[in-house]
């Protein structure tokens, strides 16, 4: 609970808390289909309406109602980000510590291979992926998971070579405790706070990639909804129906921005180091 | 070793890994080479046919022998045949490659003209108004897909001034440079928007540090003007962090900028990668990948380069 209480006393944390909370909430009403009305519903009367009291944020060239495609996306985008981010978090962390704790060998076969991976910008590879696997939500899931997952295998190896050395450590050892316990014990519970604050600006990229991805037409398809999906078919009807793409552009920008904050202020309570001259 | 040595020594190693992950991702691709050749066509042809060219495609050799023709053909610039184009993918490539390279420069120039003096100001004026809204102005800059931002631009030119960007033929620079900066200005600023904030973000916390510094309160304390202070004396330690990023975010950019060469129609490499995908040309797409990567390596090779020479303490041998 102290780590709540410090997100929330401090500044950014409480704006960024605020908007994932609310976002999170959001997410799951419209992934569940708990909407104004079905995403995929179409009212053909009411093609390209305006926001009013029945259709908040207008409806589509479908007739469809934005709003509820809206939180329906906003679902779907965030299932794709916590989901890569999950399986980029668990890989990384197991491949990172196993690194550390090994050594030798395998952790010059694991670095190199993540060196390898880094050598892509982080779309392109997800678009080669794309490219063998083929276009859809699980595929943009595990494009985006295995573009971050040398990003956490670095930020995991890094401490858990130092905390590796320490002297609990090898008392722990000593004791005899089994290399299960003091991978799990020792490292990874020291190894918490860098993984929460990289957890939460991951989950800003993977909404940011996803978004992308799905606007190329590579990530979620139609008639599902998503909000780079959205954009997309904005594009060509912004003039007339401004309200398609100001909508989602703005939905994408404050969750992004909600997980920005929330990671900034991770950093600085869970890092004091970096409190000073936090950017 | 030394961290320069070393660093060195790995790149050609990781070239090599690079080389294998994109010749097996393409190879993984569900059906045989011959049939994502040919498409439908495939189907007419008899075994015979099929035998004769796989054979001359040199597809019916065990894969490492695949690889090492593959390997020796990449390393003399032979990145295969597009089937879309029906030209040498390098030649392709190279065709686009200037316009990538020229949109990267112009979004780092817009970056670090509005980046860098933002984040000095906001240093200056630490925890004052004003550096709360360049903070602020930042955070949501960050925040902001480039795609959005060009999705916003293009719609307020439209709505407000009933303007819409040149999204016709492309110009070359050479061709006619007014009309080429007129058309790559907005698909320049749309890049560098985010990464200006980067910039603004990093050299802000670069100068908090350095103005905390011993020998800033020494300037200032013999009575050299404050002006002096930040630009002679300060800014140029706080810049090794500002080099850092924008080299690694013009590694991005040169491959990175797919979206943003989709939504303004631009015809350079991200788009032709976009496009070699969806038209499942995979000698294209298996060369794209290549050369940007390539590319994406050889600046950050550069950008360690230029951080060892800019700071004398990373002999890093010793820090690693």
């Amino acid at each position: 609970m102290s780590i709540l209480r410090a997100i929330f006393s401090h500044p950014s944390g409480r704006i960024g808390g605020t908007i994932v909370v609310i976002y999170l909430a959001v997410a799951l009403l419209g992934m569940f289909d708990v909407t104004p009305y079905s995403p995929l519903q179409q009212f053909r009367i009411d093609r390209l309406h305006a926001p009013n009291a029945v259709y908040w944020m207008g409806t589509d060239l479908f007739g469809r109602d934005i709003a509820s495609r809206l939180m329906n996306g906003i679902g779907q985008s965030f299932l794709v980000a916590f989901c890569s981010v999950a399986i980029a978090t668990f890989a990384g962390t197991i491949l990172g510590l196993t690194a550390a704790w090994f050594g030798k060998a395998w952790d010059g076969l694991v670095m190199r291979i993540m060196d390898v991976l880094l050598a892509f910008p982080a779309i392109l590879l997800a678009l080669l992926i794309i490219a063998v696997v083929g276009p859809g939500t699980w595929t943009s899931v595990a494009a985006i998971a295995i573009v971050y997952t040398p990003i956490f295998t670095r930020v995991v190896r890094g401490p858990a070579l130092s905390i590796k050395a320490r002297e609990f450590v090898d008392a722990a050892r000593t004791f005899g405790s089994s290399r299960r316990y003091i991978l799990t014990r020792h490292l990874l519970l020291n190894l918490v706070a860098p993984l929460t604050v990289q957890v939460t600006l991951a989950l800003a990229w993977s909404l940011l990639t996803e978004a992308g991805l799905s606007f190329l037409g590579l990530g979620t398809q139609p008639p599902a909804s998503s909000l780079g999906l959205m954009l997309a078919d904005s594009r060509n009807l912004m003039e007339n129906a401004p309200w398609m793409l100001i909508f989602p552009a703005v939905a994408i920008m404050i969750s992004i921005l909600g997980f920005n904050l929330l990671g900034d202020a991770l950093r600085d309570i869970l890092d004091p180091k970096t409190r000073r001259s936090a950017p | 070793m030394n961290y320069l040595t070393r660093r060195l020594l790995t790149f050609p190693l990781v070239m090599l890994g690079v080389s294998i992950l994109v010749f097996v991702a393409i190879r993984l691709v569900p059906g045989d080479a011959i049939t994502a050749m040919l498409g439908t066509e495939a189907g007419l042809l008899t075994p015979a046919q099929r035998a004769a060219l796989s054979a001359y495609f040199g597809i019916d050799k065990p894969i490492l022998v695949q690889y090492w023709s593959w390997l020796l053909g990449v390393l003399q610039g032979d990145l295969g045949i597009s089937v879309i184009h029906g030209k040498p993918a390098l030649a392709i490539i190279l065709e686009r490659f200037p316009l990538t390279l020229q949109l990267a420069l112009m979004s780092m120039c817009v970056a670090l003209l509005v980046g860098l003096p933002a984040g000095v100001f906001a240093a200056t004026r630490n925890e004052k108004m004003s550096d709360l809204a360049v903070r602020i102005f930042a955070m949501i800059g960050q925040s902001t897909p480039n795609f959005v931002v060009g999705l916003l631009i293009i719609y307020a030119l439209s709505a407000g001034f009933g303007i819409l960007p040149t999204m016709g033929e492309f110009t070359p620079l050479f061709t006619d440079p007014l009309r080429n900066l007129g058309q790559m200005i907005l698909p320049a600023v749309t890049l560098g928007f985010a990464f200006a904030s980067s910039v603004t973000r990093i050299s802000r916390s670069a100068m908090l540090d350095v103005l905390s510094d011993d020998y800033v309160r020494t300037a200032r304390s013999k009575g050299v003007p404050k002006r002096s202070v930040i630009w002679r004396h300060a800014l140029p330690n706080a810049l090794i962090p500002v080099v850092t990023l924008s080299g690694v975010e013009f590694g991005y950019l040169l491959g990175g900028a797919v979206l943003v060469e989709q939504i303004y129609a631009l015809p350079g490499l991200g788009r032709l990668v976009l496009e070699a995908i969806l038209q499942r040309d995979y000698a294209l797409v298996q060369g794209c990948v290549l050369f940007i990567a390539f590319n994406f390596m050889v600046v950050n090779l550069l950008v360690d380069l230029a951080y060892v020479t800019l700071d004398p303490r990373i002999r890093l041998g010793e820090s690693k």
